[in-house]
């Protein structure tokens, strides 16, 4: 009658159920015994080993931070190293009164009160047994002040640590980047016993990105002290084992070259190898001094670096983002080649302004009178914009944001320096995410056209020009740009060598359509009518390259650009991109001369400089 | 049968006391063990706390507030929290769901819940809705469970565990899940599936490490090797063990032990607030205080073992024994038997939520034991 509902047996299941309970008491039974046999092992049979460690004699913990991994240039200068300083200390749990004892350190100018708010958050970032750093650097008549009243000041001592030193200061800052004390937020992030002792932490570039090749091994010693703090005897010592020395890419020779022809002007050089990605300068005006962040930089010196007009904590080289301007034209010759099966040969009239079909608005030629007939190296040679306009209109926006995004625009070239922006290559995709009103979202022809000459919604940073320029100079093969050559133990000596990071080739265009953009970029410099023929006259060597010129602001239809009236902020920024030597690329650069006017006048002379540094001594 | 009521007066003839504690649905011997066990905790507490009145304070209120959960909880007949287990089981996984998508992050876990009011940590309904919902499970069903049963109550246990896990509370999930697991246990199960399931659980652990987060494996490295990470996790287990062997055999007397009031010992007032007592109470201290602890364990096996229906005795049960885990965990932990998993001793450690919950667990105790029927022998 009840079918196939099992029924319940009460009484059946209440002696289960007390069965179970019974295995269960004698389980805990068993559990009690152990942890009471446990304590019985610790509290009577090892009761006098414990008492002694902890009566009147206690184990003090000393962490032995391990040395920072030196980090040298591709030519072995040495970039980053670690110099001896007498840094002051306090040890919270040694200390009778905290607040108290930083006021008397005040009081004997020590300390000024400035240094307060930090030394606290870094007293919150760090146990209480572990001395955290008051002072990185004290002159040596400090530390003879102090000297003398060293036993006033119970849990504070003077310790000889190394300090992080940049010998080319501001010249490679933005590239290698630098230390600063650890912080609340990295604390929260890094492991807080691997960082025992240590009290600096990479900040940017190249010490934030290699942080665990650079710190090593924290080591730690074990001593019995007696109640004063002495040491009596070491129970256990483990040595550190020091972090790894880096060898850059970087040569910062041409740096220095770059740095020298940049002087006095905001703007950013970018040189890549264009044989194997790396990058061999890497540089942004005005820079500043990483030694200032090692040593412990007060808030009034950050604040006036923060404040500074010319924002010379501003990374241009990385994160620099501005409308690449008629650099561009050389790949869009090479789209039109390789999309529409377009004669390089064949001439395009440039009457100096471009119509739409069935429309009015004029795009105007920066040559007023027009450049005539030209074929795609004058156009080129002169950069004319006509023709580009053109040649945009008819392989329409999403062919071009194929081929850009191709030679890396709008992305990020996974370089190893964090915080590396994106640039923008348009697409009517992208207007459709970007913009929230519909009346915004609709691409339109206009905006196709500028884009031809790399205006418009289009921004690419320095970096990506010269990645752009190198995959150019490589006819389409690609590597992606690293800063990181090699690096290697200091105890065993051995070298780990990176391999390069090898992308797939580009396939746009065949040899001939290569050789054409070739050829069109040496005629800028080497040809009768090239903007930048001024920056190769009696160059002992043959080079390849593009002017550009990025509009900070509009100018009306009808009015003329003239760079003297025009205030020097608002001025055009200069561009210029470069390979050599032409006919066997090996360096390329990406230029930026920010309010530089034109980039024929002040970018391109950079470019000279550089060239110039990189082939002396070499018989071309 | 009763023929004369009056019969049955001399034996009825209640105390003033015991007639009180019955309207309040409380049970006296429980109740006497839970004052005995929060009672000597305070004791610990103050000289822990570094004599702080103010922190004596705070944890009396917390357990004054917790004893009044209890209370409520006792008025609850346990058919009601039956029927109730499902919705309790779905509102708190739904919670936790919004916990993983918009839950407050403190100190690098995602585990409360801020609900404008209060932040609470849904993590604690599941300590109570999981067992609960299993009970539910097994209630109208014949014992022991067989496969297929055993398979869906595995999937109730899992869900709310991982979703805690990936918090990540690791020590909770495990927590929740060995509470799920007793009353499975609990009901029958038989053995040859739980070595079964004891096989699998082992031959998972490998996958487990893998999903583990860093610190996590660097706890249970630690506690394979404790001086392997001296300036880590491993200070804990050292300076702990420090304390509680120097304390002997008779202590080193109330607010005496250096170890702890020189600040040695790391969360002296939470975790490892059971390394205090050692130092100062001796081994003497220690089995007292875990006699107590027995005493409470072993008055919830008498009233699960009392419980009139399946799901009183599987909660009753449960509740008795997860209270039993946690001391053996935190004990373990502060000896260095296990690893550290940052579990409190029960009403002694510095700490509300998981102390409200536990008094609520206790309140759900009282009510199996005291709306019992009648039943004609």
């Amino acid at each position: 009658m009840i079918g196939n509902i099992p029924l319940k047996d009460h009484w059946a299941e209440k002696r289960l159920f007390l069965s179970r309970a019974i295995a269960a008491a004698v389980v805990i039974l068993a559990l009690v015994v152990l942890v009471a046999l446990r304590l019985t092992q610790l509290q009577v049979v090892e009761h006098q080993h414990f008492a002694d460690l902890s009566q009147g004699n206690r184990i003090r913990l000393e962490p032995v931070p391990p040395i920072r991994g030196l980090i040298y240039d591709r030519n072995g200068n040495i970039l980053a190293q670690n110099l001896p300083a007498y840094q002051l200390e306090l040890t919270p749990e040694e200390v009778p009164d905290l607040e108290q004892t930083l006021e008397r350190l005040q009081n004997t100018g020590l300390l000024k009160p400035d240094d307060l708010e930090p030394i606290r958050a870094r007293l919150r970032s760090k146990r209480k047994f572990e001395a955290v750093p008051l002072r990185y650097q004290l002159s040596d008549e400090e530390v003879a002040r102090f000297a003398v009243q060293r036993q006033d000041f119970p849990g504070v001592d003077v310790r000889a640590r190394l300090i992080r030193s940049y010998p080319y200061g501001p010249d490679a800052v933005h590239a290698i980047g630098y230390v600063g004390a650890i912080s609340e937020q990295d604390a929260q992030r890094i492991d807080a016993s691997a960082y025992a002792g240590t009290s600096h932490i990479g900040k940017l570039g190249a010490e934030k990105q290699y942080e665990e090749l650079l710190h090593g091994t924290v080591g730690y010693r074990q001593t019995v002290v007696n109640a004063e703090g002495r040491g009596l005897q070491t129970l256990v010592e483990e040595l550190p084992s020091p972090g790894r020395n880096l060898t850059l890419s970087l040569d910062i020779d041409l740096q220095l070259a770059a740095n020298a022809a940049l002087a006095g002007w905001r703007g950013a050089v970018v040189g890549i190898d264009v044989r194997d990605g790396g990058v061999r300068i890497f540089t942004s005006t005005p820079a500043f001094d990483p030694n200032q962040f090692a040593a412990g930089i007060s808030r009034q010196d950050y604040d006036s670096l923060q404040n500074d007009p010319d924002k010379p904590l501003f990374n241009r080289a990385l994160r620099g983002q501005y409308p690449p301007g008629s650099t561009i034209k050389p790949i869009m010759g090479l789209a039109g080649m390789a999309y529409l099966g377009r004669n390089p040969e064949e001439q395009h009239f440039c009457p100096g302004y471009y119509m739409l079909p069935g429309q009015t608005h004029r795009y105007r030629d920066w040559k007023k009178v027009g450049h005539g007939r030209v074929d795609l190296i004058e156009s080129v040679a002169q950069s004319c914009d006509v023709y580009y306009y053109q040649l945009a209109v008819e392989l329409g926006i999403d062919r071009m944001h194929e081929i850009m995004t191709g030679f890396g625009i709008g992305r990020l070239t996974g370089i190893d320096i964090p915080g590396e922006k994106p640039g923008l290559m348009p697409s009517r995709d992208w207007k459709k995410r970007a913009f929230k009103r519909r009346a915004d979202q609709v691409w339109f022809p206009g905006e196709t056209v500028i884009t031809g000459i790399g205006q418009g919604y289009m921004l690419a940073t320095p970096l990506q020009l010269a990645y752009a320029t190198a995959v150019v100079a490589a006819k389409g093969a690609r590597v992606q740009p690293r800063l990181l050559d090699a690096y290697s133990d200091p105890v065993s000596g051995e070298m780990t060598v990176l391999e390069p990071k090898i992308l797939p080739t580009l396939e746009y265009g065949d040899a001939y359509a290569w050789q054409k953009v070739h050829e069109s970029m040496i005629a800028v410099m080497h040809g009768p009518t090239g903007t930048a023929r001024r920056s190769a006259n009696d160059a002992a060597y043959r080079f390849a390259g593009k002017t550009g010129t990025a509009q900070v602001f509009s100018i009306g239809q009808e009015e003329e650009y003239d760079a003297e009236e025009v205030e020097e902020r608002l001025r055009h920024h200069a561009l210029f991109v470069a390979f050599a030597p032409a006919e066997n690329p090996e360096l390329a650069l990406g230029i930026i001369v920010e309010n530089g006017g034109g980039g024929s006048s002040t970018a391109a002379p950079v470019a000279r400089l550089i060239f110039d540094q990189y082939f002396a001594g070499r018989t071309p | 049968m009763f023929a004369d009521a009056r019969d049955f007066e001399p034996q009825r003839r209640l105390t003033l006391a015991a007639r009180l504690l019955s309207k309040l649905h409380l049970d006296g011997p429980l109740l006497a063990g839970l004052f005995a066990v929060s009672g000597a905790g305070l004791v610990i507490l103050y000289s822990a706390g570094g004599q702080s009145e103010e922190l004596l304070m705070r944890q009396v209120l917390r357990i004054g507030f917790a004893f009044g959960v209890m209370l409520a909880a006792a008025q609850i007949p346990p058919n009601f929290l039956r029927m109730w287990s499902p919705w309790l089981y779905l509102f708190g996984v739904v919670l936790l769901g919004f916990v993983l998508v918009g839950g407050d992050v403190g100190k690098g876990a995602q585990r409360w819940l801020d609900l404008g009011v209060v932040r609470f940590q849904p993590s604690e309904i599941m300590k109570l809705a999981v067992p609960m919902m299993v009970a539910w499970f097994l209630h109208r069903r014949p014992l022991p469970p067989q496969l297929p049963e055993l398979l869906f109550m595995v999937i109730l246990i899992i869900v709310p565990t991982v979703m805690i896990a990936v918090q990540p509370d690791l020590g909770t999930s495990l927590l929740i899940a060995s509470s799920g697991a007793i009353v499975i246990l609990l009901a029958g199960l038989r053995l040859r599936i739980i070595l079964l399931l004891g096989f699998v659980i082992v031959s998972a652990a490998p996958v487990l490490w893998y999903f583990m987060h860093d610190y996590q494996k660097q706890r249970v490295l630690t506690f394979l090797n404790p001086e392997n990470d001296p300036l880590g996790s491993g200070y804990h287990i050292i300076q702990s063990k420090i304390a509680i062997g120097s304390g002997g055999v008779f202590g080193k007397g109330w607010m005496n032990g250096s170890q702890a009031q020189l600040e040695f010992l790391p969360e002296r007032s939470t975790d490892f607030i059971f390394a205090v007592a050692g130092e100062e109470f001796g081994l003497l201290g220690l089995l007292l205080l875990l006699v107590l602890y027995l005493f409470v364990v072993g008055r919830g096996l008498y009233i699960a073992v009392h419980g009139q229906d399946t799901f009183s005795r599987l909660i009753a049960g449960s509740i008795s024994l997860t209270f039993f885990v946690y001391l053996f965990v935190n004990t373990g932990m502060v000896t260095g038997l296990l690893p550290v998993v940052g579990v409190p001793l029960p009403l002694v450690s510095y700490g509300g939520t998981s102390m409200v919950t536990l008094m609520a667990g206790f309140g759900i105790l009282m009510s199996v034991h005291t709306h019992r029927k009648l039943l004609p022998t």
